[in-house]
């Protein structure tokens, strides 16, 4: 096999990442027969696919979300297990998202791509650490791939909203948090800062707070938000999916202070933009540090740069010799993080 | 520096003006001397290192970055101080330097040695201190803080009333150190006695039409259309006040130069009409806004644009305080006062005769007309008090000017309103096209703007962020107090203070009115 290139075998289709000799599909954006999902975000977990291979967490999130068009037939691979499609091998390895985020590692002739999906790279109470894996090809997101973003300490974020709620407590505090993961590590931040009132949810996050709980995350005492009194709410935090919060629905609050949990708040027009007044920056996502710092950890002498600021991840590794490249993958946005 | 850093990045994203209170007050009382009391100063705009610039800043960030990762950071967050303070690479654990430390050691310090305190000091800091320390030390934080905001806040603070704290303002000097003494209960109140400080305005209600009052209790004058001026001079100072309480000395040395006196005034600065010298009147407002928000002044603009006094009222002649004194009595110290005086630039505002309502309510017809805002009814035996106190004096605006406009854009509140399409900008026709001539987000009621929330989601054609295009069909009754020639708006028009009088939900969008129309009210 002398003269195998790695873009031989791995190819950025219409559909997304495509895996030729397994013909397989990396979070593929239409429908296909064979399908591995790095996680459950909507961008990467779409349904209507045939056999869906994904850790059994990601397996249970998307039929939380999409019942039976989850999968045809759903392949659970636990982490670190490994799976012989023909002529190669995948193994799914902990990327340190959400809860049953991973990085699909592809082994194939010799040579080995790992596929990060979504990653970040500091400590998150909901789901295991990333782990970088040595390879020849290291494909990266690169959503806050500018030298602008280095996430701050979330416990400070956590204790910026706290103190809030302390000045102001005729309000409530409207925090905007991404339904899957966002939501869960925010309150499990908030639960380690020593906060142990009831929490208030957004109907929207009830079910996947559920289904972390069932996997063993302890989030304490939840409330749904409707039905209740505007007045029983002045104190209290409110958690709500992010397009919520300058909606009708946060009405039923009293003159609340609206917070957005996201890596997205660093720059304050962009928090400025969405009206919000308490800007916490909390990221799922890998910053600029952990994303270099990856970079050269896992060692590839070959990067593929998908989804974000690519331009300036892809300048930063040319500068210190690493082969790197853009790949242009249809579908993917900037989600509320 | 770390509590002020939180403290302004929490006022930069409060949008309502109770929140901001609260957030400073806070501050204030948290908040050891002298930290506060250089804050005070930083939000109330009186610090100023001459020696720091924005171009040191620049070469600062350059530096930290190669130029391609830099043009990518800048181009994306727009902002020179924020993009460093981020992009910021801290060398070594320097400590966090304290505000009182950074203003105390600035001021002093040279040209060349500024770009060295300054990246030492960034090194010691979090992305919010760096972006807090850059916004202070290259002036102008604008985080929607007003001093007269931050004073209010200060008396909040201390359970003191604005108006004492505004009575010294400019007696006291940053740090403040006696101020807060004194506010803290430590010590005695700042002496002012002999200095040229600041005293609040007395205020008025506005006046809708009211046939019960007396004329025979009232003293009419015009409401002229410039603004409102407090003239302080004492012990061989001279100030000029604005209605904040705001030195706006700087811009008006030909008012300074006419302060040839010792005591306090209260009147109207206008702009004489140098299109027609022959004219008593003022020029119109246009042309006295050339003259404002000016820290230094032109002499061509000194010569196009001459400012000049209309006296209403004497609160000090010479040390003598005549606060307590009824109007009526005031009134003749104030004549007197004024011809004593005799300098042409400082005249004296007439009173106006009106014996029985009927002429009260001609005279006010007859403001538009003759360029003037309207009337003042001021009661004869009302003593000088700070404030608006019920009852005492009166405002009767001219009537506002109305047109038909329609509905273009709609774009959500802030705070309260954030879920509300609540600012709106309308539009006349010119031909067969709709341009916009102003904005407005009040002028109706609570149960209206729920009506026009849904109104603008139900008929949006575009979104554009917080912003929707919606069907130009809409109609609104739009009063303001008057229109304005500006390169600015699209049309050509800007409008002074523009308010939703009614909602035309009947009248269709055709029969709105045209820019020929606006044009004519010019």
């Amino acid at each position: 096999m002398a003269g195998l290139r790695p873009e031989d075998w791995l190819k950025a289709t219409e559909r997304g990442l495509w895996c030729a000799p397994a013909d397989l599909y990396i979070d593929p954006v239409r429908a296909v027969e064979r399908a591995v999902v790095t996680h459950g975000h909507a961008d990467h977990a779409r349904p209507g696919n045939g056999r869906v291979l994904a850790t059994p967490e990601t397996l249970a999130i998307m039929r939380a979300r999409y019942g039976d068009a989850a999968a045809r037939q759903a392949q659970p691979l636990a982490y670190g297990e490994t799976l012989d499609l023909g002529a190669v091998t995948v193994r799914l390895v902990p990327a340190g998202h959400v809860l049953g985020s991973a990085q699909v590692v592809l082994e194939h002739a010799g040579q080995r791509i790992v596929v990060s999906g979504d990653y970040k790279r500091r400590r998150d109470p909901t789901c295991p650490a990333f782990e970088p894996v040595a390879c020849d090809v290291f494909v990266t997101e690169a959503t806050f791939a500018l030298p602008v973003f280095r996430h701050p300490d979330d416990a400070g974020e956590i204790a910026s909203l706290l103190a809030s709620v302390a000045l102001f407590p005729e309000r409530a505090h409207l925090v905007g948090a991404y339904g899957l993961g966002k939501a869960q590590r925010t309150i499990r931040l908030i639960r380690e800062a020593g906060w142990d009132r009831p929490l208030y949810l957004h109907g929207a996050l009830q079910a996947l707070c559920d289904l972390y709980e069932a996997h063993g995350i302890d989030l304490g005492p939840l409330e749904p938000a409707a039905g209740r009194d505007r007045a029983a709410f002045a104190g209290e935090i409110v958690l709500a999916p992010p397009g919520s919060l300058s909606d009708r629905w946060s009405r039923r609050l009293p003159d609340p202070v609206t917070a957005m949990a996201s890596g997205w708040m660093r720059v304050r027009q962009r928090a400025k933009q969405r009206g919000v007044e308490l800007p916490l920056i909390i990221s799922d996502h890998a910053d600029w540090d952990e994303l270099t710092a990856t970079l050269q950890e896992v060692g590839a002498p070959e990067v593929w740069v998908t989804h974000g600021r690519e331009e300036a991840l892809v300048h930063w590794a040319a500068g210190r010799g690493i082969r790197a490249r853009a790949l242009s993958l249809i579908g993917r946005e900037d989600e509320d993080d | 520096m770390k509590a002020f850093a939180a403290l302004l990045d929490r006022l930069v994203y409060t949008p309502s003006r109770n929140a901001k209170l609260r957030l400073l007050a806070d501050y204030f009382r948290r908040t050891p001397d002298p930290d506060r009391g250089w804050a005070l100063a930083a939000l109330t705009g009186s610090l100023d290192f001459p020696n720091a610039k924005a171009g040191a800043i620049r070469e600062l960030a350059r530096e930290q970055t190669d130029e391609v990762l830099f043009a990518l950071s800048y181009d994306y967050v727009g902002d020179l101080a924020e993009t460093t303070a981020l992009l910021w690479q801290t060398q070594g654990d320097a400590e966090a330097p304290g505000l009182a430390d950074v203003v105390e050691t600035l001021r002093q310090a040279g040209r060349t040695e500024v770009r060295g305190l300054v990246s030492g000091w960034l090194d010691g800091l979090d992305a919010t201190g760096r972006w807090a320390l850059l916004k202070l030390i290259t002036g102008g934080l604008r985080i929607g803080v007003s001093a007269r905001l931050a004073r209010v806040a200060l008396g909040q603070a201390f359970d003191t009333a604005v108006e004492e704290i505004e009575e010294i303002w400019h007696a006291v000097d940053p740090p403040y150190g006696a101020l807060f003494a004194w506010l803290a209960g430590d010590g005695d109140k700042p002496d002012v006695a002999g200095r040229p400080t600041f005293r609040p305005f007395m205020l008025a209600h506005p006046l809708e039409e009211r046939t019960d009052l007396d004329p025979a209790d009232w003293l009419v004058e015009w409401k002229w259309d410039g603004i409102r001026v407090q003239l302080a001079a004492r012990g061989g100072e001279r100030r000029l006040y604005s209605r904040t309480g705001d030195d706006i000395s700087a811009a008006f040395p030909d008012v300074l130069a006419a302060m040839d006196f010792d005591g306090v005034l209260d009147g109207e600065l206008l702009v004489r009409d140098t299109a027609d010298p022959a004219s008593a009147d003022p020029a119109a407002f246009n042309a006295l806004q050339q003259r404002l928000n000016r820290k230094t002044v032109s002499k061509k603009m000194l010569a196009g644009h001459p400012a000049y006094v209309v006296a209403y009222d004497i609160l000090f002649d010479g040390a003598a305080d005549l606060r307590g004194l009824p109007l009526e009595q005031r009134r003749r110290r104030l004549e007197a006062f004024v011809a004593g005086h005799g300098h042409p630039d400082i005249e004296l505002s007439a009173l106006l005769d009106a014996p029985d309502w009927e002429s009260v309510a001609a005279l006010q017809a007859e403001a538009r007309r003759l360029g003037r805002e309207g009337l003042m009814l001021k009661r004869r035996d009302s003593r000088y008090e700070p404030g608006r106190k019920t009852g005492l004096w009166f405002k009767w605006k001219r009537d506002p000017l109305t047109a038909d406009a329609v509905l273009m854009y709609a774009q959500r509140g802030h705070g309260k309103r954030s879920s509300f399409y609540s600012d709106y900008t309308f539009g006349v026709w010119r031909g067969g096209e709709l341009v916009p001539v102003g904005k407005a987000y009040f002028g109706f009621t609570d149960a209206e703007l729920a009506q026009l929330d849904k109104w603008v989601r139900n008929h949006t054609v575009n979104r554009f962020g917080p912003v929707r295009e919606v069907e130009k069909r809409l109609v609104f009754e739009v009063a303001f107090d008057s229109i304005h020639a500006s390169s600015r708006h699209k049309s050509g028009l800007a409008m002074r203070f523009p308010r939703i009088g009614r909602i035309r939900w009947d009248k269709p969008a055709e029969e709105a009115d045209r820019i020929e129309a606006l044009e004519a009210m010019l």
